[in-house]
């Protein structure tokens, strides 16, 4: 039998606020454990929550981003479960009336059409603490590390429009950039800034009635997503096909061992008992509020796209990958304003950058080579003043922290030689060295004559120790050689 | 020196007839002898006391001295106070010593006010008669056998007592009405959001608030303009002007109207009780004000709105207590489960258990609907009579509550019994409106409370009525027996 995939994706995003959601305390990430939580964030008896406007305003933007309606009441509610991490016994957030109503994202499916993901809704809500069973704990001993505790989120809730992992990847990657494009979000995915889960059902192909639907929580990656989709949809359809039934549960997934297991089915959820939290007013959005965050938006990565292509002649391509990921476009933008070459900058940001970046797991905003560094090395290619092959050397020495282009060239001697007259020279010199090379290249049939190049390339490059300009060197030697025929 | 009214202490001291040592320790001393008679200090800051007497009386031989400057008072133990331990009447904080002072708290200790220590209430505020806090009952100092109210029991003996000119309380449902009318002295509700909720333990957070309990009227106002502030820590709390209370206690309540809601005067309601409260309203209208009947024809649902809507919010308010952060945890728990689990059976008494788990069903899924959202329906309603009955009235009076004090353990097993006790309270804590109880009268010895309640934020008319009424009588100048 045939199969369709049905993916619906909650997205946890982390607002970029200073502070948290209902308190003055710091949502810096790595901080010794609770040395940013306040009384507040302890739940101490008597505190109470006043709400960030920051966090309001992020939570707009972003409603404003996807086009979606921003409601004029929003209501936080409580949420009411125990946890250790849970402070006060209930997670405050919005249920009956978030603050984003219905949007839409484009995506590029898979085919290369746009796609359209509706979102159900975005509301904000506070993030809880971390549970601690590893470290410096006595023995059977948990901790509980409050830090993240009332960090702010929006969870943004998409309605099951996506039909297979790439295209789940797909919007993730687009949320992705939309929330750091606009600034509501660091982005960083290995801190958590970013967190899905995702719920799948498979369906016989045809059938409009969803199967039951499984959902795979707490996914920090990418790649995660795409392995834990991939797997729990051959999970169901192997259950499907085996005469089993899909069981409604939540999954987890661990991405080091690549397993999933439930962690709980529906009949043990539990109540959340949620109501209105008499603590807080309901959030009033004026439509005053909302004109002035319009003014302030920054730019999202679908006129971004359209502004490379213009701009800097990139290909649809070059300036989709570009904008995707916006400290990526920024850096790239950086590169470009100083070196005032888009293709090279471009092919450097996109290639050799982003690879090093990824091995290391770092993002663009914490590049060892910045971008004015790397636009030194692009003046250099520019001007020919260095190879393909050293520029590559350069960038490696650059990543060291060795060193501005022009330093790195200098200390290890880098430049390319492109004086013609010393060039020549140097042909010539190879030439005379090696007269049976000479003769074989002379007694080559035609078409054979330019796979014999290598050979005295070769030495010419070692001869200039790697510095000769090699495409002024190859013109050279073939006028040379043609001269004796 | 304790038979002088708050505003006589502040012109006592600031004419220097006593100095502020003279007179915390004097009621520090009455706290130590009689105390053990009430049971309703349950913390006495003694050494701290002293201290910030013998600072109040350098400010005011400086000629720096704020309103209250060198006052002693009592706080009610929901208020939590920085380095002295707030338990809320609960065994879950016996051990709680905040770092950080409530609101009023500090609002007090801006204006100079002394804190004796800490007075005895009901468990986490729930209760009507003072008998399920952690520390003990309280006895009325009017009648021993007798329960002083609740949950502001302990606040409100101790100035029955003369433990201390003034105290501070709070009214979730009338726990600052109902033990004033019931150890015969004044106390003040007032509007929601006047008065900070900031470091003031929740119990129904929509519903509480803090007010102040002094033996007159002209006291609870000098109280309020301390207390009553705007504070960006409440999100709750309502940024408008606060006036200052005891400018208006002096105009004539000539052709102001009162509304008598019919409702008040119903069955259940003590004869003793009713005549008392006819007799002060007939003062009224001797003074020139008009009694006009009025009806609050949702009042009867206000109990079980209330009963739904409170525990529904404590419900919440009260999962913090897990044992994980701070307060009481079990001993060897043996998993997660089990620390919670015990942990707060045993740290929380019965009275607040039954209300968890009240607020918890109304709250659940398949049940919310049919109570918490028709509560809720409810509440509009009661609102909306007063809403109609303030459009053709200035005030309305009736009794605080039905009867005087009963005595001990005699509503101890039909908790809506007890429920019935803020039958006429609740109503406007469901509202959000001010409301007053001031003695008018006495029955078989007991003292019987008059309940003034006014529009929003006119905490001003509610005070000017009530001195009015102590002008020209003197109930509250009465003392149980034994207090001189």
């Amino acid at each position: 039998m045939n199969w369709e995939t049905v993916i619906g994706l909650e997205v946890h995003v982390q607002l970029a606020t200073k502070s948290k959601i209902f308190s003055g305390a710091s949502t810096a990430f790595g901080a010794e454990p609770n040395s940013q939580a306040c009384a507040i964030d302890l739940a101490m008896p008597g505190t109470l929550p006043v709400v960030n406007k920051q966090a309001i305003e992020y939570a707009i933007l972003f409603g404003l981003a996807i086009d979606a309606d921003i409601c004029q009441e929003s209501v936080f509610e409580r949420k009411n479960y125990f946890y250790p991490d849970l402070p006060k016994g209930y997670q405050t957030t919005q249920l009956e009336k978030p603050i984003v109503g219905p949007g839409q994202v484009v995506i590029q499916a898979d085919n290369g059409e746009e796609k359209i993901i509706q979102i159900h809704h975005a509301h904000l809500e506070e993030d809880a603490g971390k549970s601690l069973h590893e470290g410096d704990l006595p023995a059977g001993t948990s901790g509980v590390d409050l830090n993240r505790a009332g960090t702010p989120l929006i969870e943004i809730v998409s309605e099951p429009d996506m039909s297979n992992a790439a295209e789940a990847v797909a919007f993730a990657k687009k949320l992705h950039s939309i929330v750091t494009s606009i600034g509501i979000c660091d982005g960083e995915m290995s801190q958590g800034s970013m967190r899905f889960d995702v719920n799948v059902s498979v369906k016989p192909a045809g059938s409009t009635e969803l199967g039951t639907r499984t959902e795979t929580k707490n996914l920090n990656s990418f790649k995660f997503m795409e392995d834990a989709i991939e797997l729990e949809v051959e999970r169901q359809i192997d259950l499907l096909e085996d005469g089993g039934t899909v069981t409604q549960e939540t999954r987890l997934y661990n991405g080091d061992t690549k397993v999933a297991k439930a962690m709980r089915s529906k009949e043990e959820a539990n109540d959340y008992r949620y109501f209105p939290c008499p603590d807080l007013l309901p959030v009033i959005v004026t439509d005053d509020t909302i004109d002035r965050l319009k003014k302030t938006m920054p730019e999202l990565p679908d006129e971004r796209v359209k502004r490379f292509i213009s701009e800097y002649q990139l290909s649809d391509y070059d300036a989709n990958i570009l904008s995707a990921d916006s400290a990526m476009a920024k850096f790239f933008e950086q590169v470009v304003e100083q070196s005032n070459n888009a293709k090279v900058s471009a092919n450097w940001v996109m290639g050799d950058v982003s690879a090093a970046l990824n091995n290391v797991g770092l993002s663009f905003n914490k590049s060892p080579v910045t971008a004015s560094q790397l636009a030194g090395l692009v003046v250099r290619i520019d001007d020919n003043s260095i190879s393909g092959k050293m520029a590559k050397q350069v960038f490696e020495a650059m990543w060291q922290g060795e060193g501005s282009a022009d330093e790195v060239i200098q200390s290890r001697g880098l430049k390319q030689v492109s004086d013609s007259g010393a060039l020549e020279k140097m042909v010539a010199e190879v030439l005379d060295a090696n007269p049976a090379m000479v003769q074989d290249y002379l007694s080559s049939e035609e078409g054979k004559r330019k796979k014999k190049l290598g050979g005295f390339m070769g030495q010419i490059m070692k001869a200039s120790k790697g510095q000769a300009n090699p495409q002024q060197v190859t013109q050279i030697l073939v006028s040379k050689l043609e001269e004796l025929l | 020196m304790h038979n002088h009214t708050l505003a006589e202490l502040v012109n006592g001291l600031r004419n220097k007839t006593f100095t502020s040592v003279e007179l915390t320790t004097h009621f520090l001393t009455r706290i130590e002898q009689l105390n053990p008679n009430y049971n309703a200090v349950i913390t006495v800051t003694r050494d701290q006391a002293l201290d910030a007497a013998s600072k109040a009386d350098q400010r005011i031989a400086a000629g720096d001295s704020p309103a209250l400057c060198g006052v002693p008072i009592l706080h009610k133990d929901i208020f939590c106070t920085h380095g002295v331990r707030t338990s809320c009447g609960s065994k879950m904080l016996d051990n709680f010593v905040p770092p950080y002072n409530a609101t009023v708290v500090e609002n007090f200790h801006r204006d100079g006010a002394v804190m004796l220590g800490k007075t005895n209430m009901d468990e986490f505020a729930m209760g009507s008669s003072n008998e399920t806090s952690f520390y003990g009952p309280v006895n009325n100092p009017w009648a021993l056998d007798s329960v002083p109210g609740g949950s502001s029991g302990g606040s409100a003996a101790a100035v029955a007592a003369r433990l201390a000119p003034a105290a501070t309380a709070t009214d979730t449902g009338g726990s600052i009405r109902q033990p004033a009318a019931l150890c015969g002295i004044s106390g003040l509700k007032p509007t929601y959001g006047r008065v900070s909720r900031w470091g003031m333990i929740a119990f129904a957070s929509s519903l509480d608030q803090a007010g102040p309990m002094a033996r007159t009227a002209e006291d609870c106002a000098i109280l309020l303009n301390s207390m009553a502030s705007f504070d960006d820590k409440d999100s709750t709390s309502v940024d408008s002007v606060v006036p200052d209370y005891c400018a208006s206690l002096n105009n004539p309540l000539k052709g102001k109207k009162i509304g008598i809601p019919r409702e008040y005067f119903s069955e259940g309601l003590h004869a003793g009780t009713e005549r008392a409260v006819q007799k002060a309203l007939a003062e009224f209208e001797a003074q020139g004000a008009k009694l006009v009947e009025i009806s609050l024809p949702s009042s009867a649902l206000s109990v079980p709105a209330y009963y739904v809507i409170a525990p529904a919010e404590a419900s919440a308010n009260l999962s913090r207590f897990d044992g994980v952060k701070y307060g009481y945890r079990c001993d060897n728990p043996k998993d997660l489960q089990d620390m919670y689990c015990r942990t707060r059976s045993e740290g929380f008494g019965e009275e607040v258990q039954r209300r968890i788990m009240i607020g918890t069903y109304c709250l659940s899924a398949g049940y919310y609907d049919a109570y918490y959202g028709k509560a809720q329906q409810v509440r509009q309603l009661i609102q909306q009579d007063f809403v109609e009955a303030f459009k053709s009235v200035d005030l309305i009076m009736g009794p605080t509550c039905p009867s005087p004090a009963f005595k001990f353990g005699s509503k101890g097993d039909d908790p809506v019994a007890m429920y019935l006790e803020d039958i006429y309270t609740i109503a406007t804590n469901l509202a959000g409106l001010p409301g007053m109880s001031i003695p008018c009268g006495m029955v078989d010895s007991k003292p019987v409370g008059l309940q003034i309640i006014g529009n929003y934020f006119d905490e001003s008319l509610v005070l000017n009525a009530a001195h009015q009424f102590q002008q020209i009588t003197d109930w509250h100048t009465q003392a149980p027996e034994g207090i001189e």
